[in-house]
């Protein structure tokens, strides 16, 4: 058993039942897995084309060359596009309503995550905010999520 | 341009059907559109499904087919069916297909199964986020297209509302009442900014199409519909990995293919579908097929051009909105485009002689369109 590097957040999202939402890494994916457990956001960096790749994959789309390597990103993104589910999926009705978005890492890549942090109320969510990952035990499993970024001077 | 033509078309009974399985549903609907067509088992030759096995269902209806095709890529695999029979027709390789559609998406009787494989793509990077079907997956990039083009919440509602005008009163419609824009946005909250309203209902039901030759439908008891041209495309099979979440490329690149295959423009469309599993989906046909310029399809629907009375009739069975949506609609946005250029839909439309139908499978993921017509192509 891998210890647990990530405290759960008390921000984080109260989820009961896990069964259904809890991925099962391949040996292509389970890098991203490995690093999120330890508190780290990691893509694939493509050697051939400087590409970073999302998700995990086994060529680089771009040019099609296997000469990947896995890179910690910055952990900075911004805000895409969202919902706020109040239908919410088996195992996640105490934190409904909640915030299913859409974020573009400062590499380039776009991810599915939840805004946590903030009361899901449109005013806290401005497309395009800055935001910065942090990440949530939920039923032993890591998963990467995002927070606004509080800027300096507001 | 093809000589292909639609030569029967029916749909089965619709709403809530615990006595019919998947299954059954397929057979139902196969027997209804051959009994339109006047044909008979033995003429068919040709066999699709979706998500079930077209051979499972060849089987169950009596047929030995020597040609099928099981693609399954959501609601447009029957778009996407009509594009490859009509091809394998053209060739000679079959002669009489059977398009065939069978869902208990309420009833869930028969139902085969369709999983989400935990260790798979949308396993590992959606679902752990509280994903919970198409509800939560198919709006998620709206409010990135509503931010890039102004619409407004207002012009998001106006979408069931303008559909609501043609599923007024029609026995057959799930919703068949009017609702206005208020009413739309007054609905219980699914995932905001989409209330139940801008979400399609859940039915049962089944259709069926039956094509063949141009020729041999021009002898038999049903007007002909002809296809004049089909396309089909896709893209990300997630949609956190759409390339652009303000824009149905995939709707682009089929459409842009059948107006060229149909040698048609945009201004030679009498009558249009757009697959409408929730309301923004047709905002981003209409610009996708070239309808309406940028940003302009909001104001275009909430002002009644698509409405009863407007020069752009869109979705005129209500459409999944309004209509019917058994988890996949394709089917129905066909039926409707044929009982259109058959003049015996509900809400039937003057002089409609060409109809575009456009389908969406997933989440913008794979599109497919077709050009109908009731004369043969030029």
């Amino acid at each position: 058993m891998v210890p647990l590097m990530v405290p759960a957040s008390s921000m984080s999202l109260p989820v009961i039942d896990l069964d259904a939402a809890t991925p099962v890494p391949t040996p292509t994916t389970r890098p991203f897995w490995d690093a999120a457990r330890e508190g780290r956001l990691s893509v694939q960096h493509c050697d051939s084309c400087s590409s970073y790749l999302f998700y995990p994959r086994l060529a680089c789309v771009e040019c099609g060359s296997r000469r990947l390597s896995w890179v910690e990103t910055s952990g900075r993104a911004t805000l895409l596009s969202y919902v706020i589910v109040h239908m919410p999926a088996p195992g996640f009705e105490e934190a409904a309503p909640y915030t299913l978005a859409i974020v573009r890492l400062a590499e380039g890549p776009t991810m599915m995550t939840n805004i946590v942090g903030v009361e899901p109320h449109p005013e806290n969510l401005v497309l395009d905010m800055n935001l910065e990952v942090s990440f949530e035990n939920r039923g032993g499993w890591v998963v990467p999520v995002f927070t606004p970024v509080v800027e300096a001077g507001r | 341009m093809m000589a292909v033509a639609i030569a029967g078309a029916a749909e089965t009974a619709l709403g809530r059907l615990p006595h019919l399985s998947e299954l059954d549903l397929h057979v139902d609907a196969a027997l209804l559109a051959l009994a339109d067509a006047g044909l008979s088992l033995e003429d068919v030759d040709g066999v699709t499904s979706a998500v079930h096995n077209p051979i499972d269902v060849a089987h169950a209806l009596g047929v030995r087919p020597t040609w099928f095709d099981g693609t399954s890529v959501g609601g447009t695999s029957f778009l996407v069916h009509v594009r490859h029979a009509a091809a394998a027709i053209d060739a000679g390789q079959a002669d009489v297909v059977l398009v065939l559609h069978g869902e208990s998406r309420r009833s869930t009787v028969g139902r085969h199964p369709r999983p989400i494989p935990a260790d798979g793509m949308m396993g590992q990077f959606e679902l752990p986020f509280g994903v919970y079907g198409p509800p939560t997956m198919f709006t998620l990039p709206y409010l990135r297209y509503a931010h890039a083009t102004g619409t407004t919440l207002e012009q998001l509602a106006a979408v069931p509302a303008r559909q609501s005008e043609w599923a007024d009163g029609n026995p057959r419609a799930a919703r068949s009442t009017r609702v206005d824009v208020a009413e739309v946005l007054a609905s219980p909250v699914i995932a905001w900014p989409f209330t139940k309203l801008m979400c399609c209902m859940v039915s049962d039901g089944g259709g069926a199409l039956v094509l063949t030759t141009a020729e041999r439908a021009k002898d038999l008891r049903r007007p002909p519909v002809y296809l004049w041209g089909a396309g089909e495309a896709g893209d990300s099979p997630m949609v956190s990995q759409m390339p652009d979440l303000t824009r149905a490329e995939t709707f682009e690149r089929s459409a842009a293919a059948a107006f060229r295959e149909a040698r048609i423009t945009v201004n030679d469309v009498d009558h249009l579908m757009i697959y409408d599993a929730f309301a923004h989906v047709p905002l981003y046909g209409l610009e996708a097929l070239g309808f309406v310029g940028r940003g302009e399809a909001g104001g275009f629907i909430a002002d009644g051009n698509t409405a009863p009375g407007g020069a752009l009739p869109l979705n005129t069975n209500g459409g999944g909105l309004r209509y019917t949506h058994t988890g996949m609609y394709g089917m129905f946005a066909i039926q409707e485009s044929a009982r259109q250029l058959r003049g015996e839909a509900y809400s039937q439309v003057e002089g409609v002689e060409v109809s575009v139908v456009q389908g969406v499978g997933h989440f913008f993921s794979e599109a497919a369109t077709l050009v109908l017509a009731n004369q043969e192509p030029a």
